[in-house]
């Protein structure tokens, strides 16, 4: 538990903050879809630092593609851009 | 849902195999290693969503029917309970784990020390993982690929 894993810790975090603002600001569905998936990605490797691999695993698969290919196959159905 | 370009089609083509044998390695280690049935059973839903995205759900429809994903589902569940119900028949005990130290499937005793991980251990856990991996496995792949036919359907009459 030294100063990288605390500076590892909260890079981790703040990037996952960052994608996850962009997943709320973007007007293209699909390119949000994907920041999403970032999102949750950088969850899962935070789950990582914080020594539960096993939860990582779980939101890796789940999370990360999962939920983006029912979102995208949603998104393929109704419109690519959100209206204002 | 039609399929998509062929270079779509050739990464999934090298990437599916990886993917299955990742997360079957998963499910049959998950005794020993982090995961267990529902995260490998995850992973592989996964790969099987790749396929769906890449090859579109009516290709998907003319190799396999939901009815038997759902079939598949019924065994993983059933297969569950009956573990559980032979630990109550052999050790007395709901999930008893009747098979530990038996000298039988998976029932080596573990070494103890910082010994390497013997995969011939665990009792009923290895058993109860590959029920729970059936069971994920059909559930979450037949979610999607549901999703996915049903937003190819363009006339819904509701």
């Amino acid at each position: 538990m030294g100063m990288e894993f605390l500076i590892a810790n909260i890079l981790v975090l703040i990037l996952t903050v960052v994608a996850s603002l962009v997943a709320v600001l973007l007007r293209d569905l699909l390119a949000a879809a994907v920041a999403m998936a970032a999102m949750s990605l950088l969850l899962s490797l935070e789950f990582f630092i914080l020594q539960a691999p096993d939860v990582a695993i779980a939101e890796a698969g789940v999370g990360a593609c999962l939920s983006t290919a029912i979102v995208i196959i949603a998104i393929k159905g109704t419109k690519r851009t959100e209206d204002e | 849902m039609s399929g998509m370009s062929k270079i779509v089609k050739t990464s999934v083509n090298i990437l599916f195999p990886l993917t299955m044998i990742f997360g079957l390695y998963v499910i049959a280690h998950g005794h020993l290693t982090p995961g267990g049935g529902f995260q490998g059973g995850a992973i592989v839903a996964s790969g099987c969503a790749m396929i769906v995205v890449a090859y579109g759900s009516k290709w998907v429809f003319k190799q396999i029917k939901e009815k038997r994903l759902s079939s598949f589902e019924s065994i993983g569940g059933v297969g569950f309970i009956t573990v559980a119900l032979l630990g109550l028949v052999f050790s007395s005990v709901f999930f008893g784990n009747f098979l530990a130290g038996s000298n039988l499937l998976f029932g080596t005793t573990p070494a103890t020390g910082s010994t390497g991980a013997d995969f011939n251990t665990g009792g009923v856990l290895p058993l109860m993982n590959f029920a729970v991996g059936v069971k994920v496995i059909a559930g979450l792949f037949v979610i999607v690929l549901v999703m996915a036919y049903a937003s190819s359907v363009k006339e819904w009459d509701t």
